[in-house]
């Protein structure tokens, strides 16, 4: 029983952490129709440039807003420095996000050296919280509040605000917004920045517990692509639900299934792309 | 551009490409230099680890003015990517076009398996201080390749074994990476304990580079178990004994570790998290031995860091084979008395602080210190002997011919012995 | 939705090569056999690893080049038979004859599979979907320790005697590789291959011309395996060796790289975009251990400047300058 409730913890709390790095994928994908292969190295650069900052500062939340910043940044080298000169080519775009993971991912190697890193949190987060007989480490339960509260910003951005609306009119008709009169552009690359600023987020949130190493980039990006893949490109609710059926099935699959491990996460995920390749919550345009 | 003219700039290419080598191509006189290929991962996922290997390897070499039986010696170092592949290609490119005398170095187990079984065919010298697999100085051996600072997986996780039982534990659990040098070093440490009357309660096995070790600890904590034994490396180390802690087991039940876990490449980017782990290993960076402490200081002088076993394994090695070289004035050309003057080679005052020697399989027989990480007067973290078992060999205390009958440790071979 | 990689090249429909195409591939061919005599051993065996990925790279280019369909997951269906070969041989004993036969059949199956789940998808899903079951077959690979030997790879046996020779074996490859090109550019100048640009340029058109379009795709993915299979038999004779790392996202990667560097659709292309990636591998290699990055700079530039690839761009300015003319 307690070993249930442990293991559906687990899975929980890896959920959030794959929520926040997996909402900024979808964005990007849902409206600028960009599969991002160097969303796993942006998390991964923004988790060092946070852990860095962290150290140096002593402040986890500095070190959170340094990455954020940095990464956006980054974002907008790639868009309006790179991704332009390929626009409307999904394949192009594609393999030049490609291309980037690889120069970004031997920068990190060159300015961090390949050493294993764990981004500092603040003492009040670190230890094991006590319920009855269980202990729970408090920062994981810290994870999982994060990724509720930026699931509810989200919401709120792209729902009950005019940049949300204009986001969300964007992933179902660019054409029709265009015409409109407003620049979409902006929003594209807003939408970019943030989406990239969300993989820095993670990457310092991850960073605490999950550690930062070479080869982090292609894991969170592997588990982010099933992610999205389930869940439905440009698709808040699709993200989340995909995100705690691949943290889910990664807790309970290493237990239940230690040989197939793999497996149990994208068995689903080539089902789904090939039998609904828009994913569950993904809409046809 | 049409074809041909493809084809000339291509060999142009080719040969203007690797010009830096080309120079290999002299003749080899006893005066010209020896030449020596290291292959260590510069990129890729254990690239920290690959850069020690280059600084340890080469630290010795500096130390003695490139030059040993009165040859100068020229180092070419090739990147292997850590991928078995890359390492295969860079090992033929170092033996076939650089003319090298011997190759030395690798880190992961499957570039030092491609290599060593690339150098089977062609008798290249192939010293291996980092790889481990069993397989190498036991029923696969090659003769042509020796782990000159190195051991076998499951040759110091027998002692700690031991040890446990000492302590008065009787039920362990294992937690590894799976693979076959985690099935090794594992497996040391099942059969000993058990054989001692130890009792093994589960062994959880996940894939390499997990990032959430939360479903192995869930199970673990609520075992019972008197110990816990991780056979951990790099990254997937770092995080088990992090997650460990946040998981509240830190405490609560004891961590053993084979010697990956807690090496200075591990626990120096760590905080008191890794303070009172356990492990076994020929080498103790907190060690009050003269040499050991001489060697600790010049290393982390010139780098900044504390050595971590990539480094001392590779200086230790250098200086080995340095040693048989002298022996032989130089003439490593003569490929059979090398080998056999290496494998006769006693070290007696190295960094390791012990003297070593190498058994009848290219394996040294090393006296094995029980360590524990403590702070220092520095506050850095580091490996302190608590306990010695000298003159351990692969074999522990089995004859070797009827310990090599015993299947090869995998997943479902433990050497557990059922009670 | 479907946009292939670069759209239409100027059309070189013929069903035989023209005699100007004729005498370049003499000359070619020429000086394909005359490499030895330039070239020092080791250099051989960097020649004979072209060799090897331009079999695979044109693997990709049926499928990227002439159906639109733009794979990442080929790494595994050339790794496969990999696995294949040296498991019969090492593990089992077998001749390694048989054990190759075995290696193309295993890539050849495992394509169907793969064509089964993929010929729904197309653009970015195709590749992301061929994406996922190449991560399932590493995953399996490296998992399976029994078997594959996991993270540890397996042993070949060594190359049998009358081809340990750098020179005999680079020879022997090429005996592959002429006729199995041959074959490939019969086959996307045959009727079929012509249905399959069709689809490349309308699948609702070739549909709506009573063509089977999803048997097609079909056809062309195992046709694809098929030959990366051939590829990747080849490369366990070549290293001798096999791990994961064979089967990697990575190698799916440089294939790719590879196939499009040299131009997608154009075949040949294959051969220059393998020479063109390995050469610049190794002479960069020399100089610098930052090879990932010129690697990812080199995708970058081309996705930017020459998406054609190198023989599309060169086709392209050859009509252009024959138009004028």
């Amino acid at each position: 029983m307690n070993q249930t409730l442990l293991q559906l913890l687990n899975g929980l709390t890896f959920a959030a952490l794959l929520f926040i790095v997996a909402s900024g994928f979808t964005l990007i994908f849902g409206l600028l129709r960009i599969v991002n292969l160097a969303h796993g190295a942006l998390y991964l650069f923004g988790g060092l440039v946070g852990y860095t900052a962290a150290t140096a500062t002593g402040s986890y939340v500095l070190g959170i807003l340094a990455a954020m910043a940095v990464v956006a940044l980054l974002g907008l080298v790639i868009d309006a420095g790179l991704l332009r000169f390929v626009r409307g080519n999904e394949l192009r775009q594609v393999l030049l996000t490609l291309g980037i993971a690889f120069i970004l991912n031997d920068l990190v190697l060159v300015l961090w050296g390949g050493d294993t890193y764990t981004v500092p949190i603040p003492d009040m987060l670190r230890g094991a919280a006590r319920f009855g007989h269980i202990f729970y480490p408090k920062y994981r339960l810290f994870v999982l509040a994060l990724g509720v509260a930026i699931f509810g910003l989200l919401w709120l951005l792209l729902n009950r605000t005019r940049l949300g609306a204009l986001i969300r009119a964007g992933v179902d008709d660019p054409e029709m917004v265009e015409a409109m009169g407003i620049n979409i552009r902006r929003v594209f690359l807003g939408t970019f920045m943030l989406g990239a600023a969300l993989a820095g987020l993670g990457g310092v949130v991850g960073g605490a517990f999950l550690t930062l190493y070479p080869s982090a980039d292609a894991e969170i990006l592997v588990f982010s692509l099933a992610v999205v893949i389930i869940g439905g490109r440009g698709s808040l609710a699709g993200a989340a639900v995909g995100a705690l059926l691949v943290g889910l099935l990664n807790s309970f699959g290493q237990v239940w299934f230690p040989e197939l491990s793999y497996f149990v996460i994208f068995g689903p995920m080539a089902l789904i792309l090939a039998f609904r390749p828009l994913g569950l919550f993904g809409r046809a345009t | 551009m049409d074809r041909r003219r493809f084809l000339e700039i291509t060999s142009l290419m080719l040969a203007g490409g690797t010009s830096a080598l080309a120079s290999a191509r002299e003749a080899q006189a006893e005066s010209a230099p020896i030449r020596i290929g290291l292959l260590a991962p510069l990129t890729g996922v254990v690239a920290a680890g690959g850069k020690e290997i280059v600084n340890g390897f080469t630290m010795f070499w500096d130390s003695i003015g490139n030059q040993v039986g009165g040859r100068k010696v020229e180092i070419i170092v090739e990147d292997d990517a850590s991928n078995p592949d890359t390492a295969l290609q860079k090992a033929r490119r170092l033996v076939e076009q650089g003319k090298v005398d011997m190759l030395f170095g690798n880190l992961l187990a499957n570039t030092g398996l491609a290599v060593a079984n690339y150098v089977k065919g062609n008798g290249e010298p192939y010293f291996i201080p980092v790889i481990a697999a069993d397989t190498l100085t036991q029923g696969g051996r090659i003769p042509n390749v020796i782990r000159a600072g190195g051991y076998t997986a499951s040759q110091f996780s027998r002692p700690l074994a031991d040890w446990a039982l000492k302590q008065g534990y009787k039920k362990v659990a294992t937690v590894s990476q799976d693979y076959t040098f985690g099935h090794e070093q594992c497996g040391g440490f099942a059969q000993t304990f058990t054989e001692g009357g130890g009792e093994i309660l589960l062994q959880l096995w996940h894939p390499l580079n997990t990032s959430d070790f939360s479903p192995y600890l869930g199970q673990l904590s609520s075992l019972g178990v008197d110990a816990i034994f991780a056979m951990e490396t790099g990254a997937d180390s770092a995080r088990l004994i992090q997650q460990y802690t946040n998981f509240g087991l830190k405490g609560q039940i004891p961590l053993l570790g084979a010697q990956n876990a807690t090496d200075q490449s591990v626990i120096r980017t760590m905080g008191a998290e890794c303070e009172g782990i356990v492990t076994s290993a020929q080498f103790a960076e907190g060690a009050d031995l003269p040499a050991t402490q001489a060697f600790v200081k010049a290393y982390s002088a010139k780098f900044g860091k504390i050595p971590s076993l990539y480094a001392f394994s590779h200086y230790v090695g250098a200086m080995w084979v340095a040693k048989a070289i002298e022996t032989i004035g130089g003439k490593v050309d003569d490929r059979k008395l090398f080998l056999e003057t290496v494998l006769k080679t006693d070290l007696p005052n190295s960094p390791l602080g012990k003297p070593v020697h190498f058994d009848a399989y290219g394996n040294p027989v090393y006296d094995v210190f029980i360590r524990k990480v403590v702070k220092n007067a520095d506050g850095k973290y580091w490996n302190v002997p608590v306990d010695t078992y000298p003159q351990v060999s692969q074999f522990w205390k089995y004859d070797p011919a009827t310990y090599m009958k015993q299947p090869a440790y995998s997943r479902d071979f433990q050497g557990i012995k059922k009670r | 939705m479907s946009t292939p990689l670069v759209s239409a090249l100027p059309p070189v429909d013929r069903a035989a090569p023209t005699k100007r195409v004729l005498v370049w591939l003499c000359i070619v061919l020429a000086a394909l056999l005359a490499l030895p005599l330039l070239l020092p051993g080791y250099q051989i065996s960097i020649a004979t690893q072209i060799l090897i990925f331009s079999i695979l790279a044109m693997s990709i280019d049926i499928l990227a080049g002439f159906v639109g369909r733009t794979p990442l997951g080929h790494g595994a269906i050339f790794g496969v038979s990999t696995y294949v070969v040296i498991y019969w041989t090492a593990s089992l004993g077998g001749s390694l004859w048989v054990g190759m036969g075995l290696g193309i059949l295993a890539a050849t199956l495992l394509a169907a599979v793969f064509a089964l789940l993929a010929i729904r998808t197309s653009g970015v899903y195709f590749l992301l979907l061929t994406l996922a079951l190449g991560m399932i077959v590493w995953g399996v690979c490296l998992r399976s320790t029994g078997i594959t030997g996991g993270e540890n790879g397996l042993r070949g046996i060594g190359r049998p005697g009358f081809l340990v020779d750098h020179v005999h074996f680079y020879y022997a490859i090429l005996l592959v590789t002429v006729p199995v090109t041959w074959i490939i550019w019969r086959f996307v100048h045959s009727p079929f291959g012509l249905t399959m640009r069709g689809i490349r340029e309308s699948e609702s058109r070739m549909r709506s011309l009573g063509y089977n379009v999803p048997l097609h795709l079909f056809l062309a993915f195992v046709a694809s395996g098929f030959v990366a299979g051939i590829a990747g038999a080849l490369y366990a004779v070549f290293n001798d060796f096999v791990s994961p790392s064979t089967v990697q996202l990575s190698q799916s990667v440089s294939a790719l790289l590879m196939a499009i560097t040299g131009g997608v659709g154009t075949l040949f292309g294959a051969f220059v975009g393998a020479t063109a990636i390995i050469l610049l591998e190794n002479v960069v290699s020399v100089f610098t251990a930052r090879w990932p990055s010129v690697l990812g700079l080199t995708f970058v530039l081309i996705m930017i400047f020459a998406p054609e690839g190198i023989v599309g761009r060169a086709r392209i300015l050859l009509a252009k300058r024959r138009r004028r003319s």
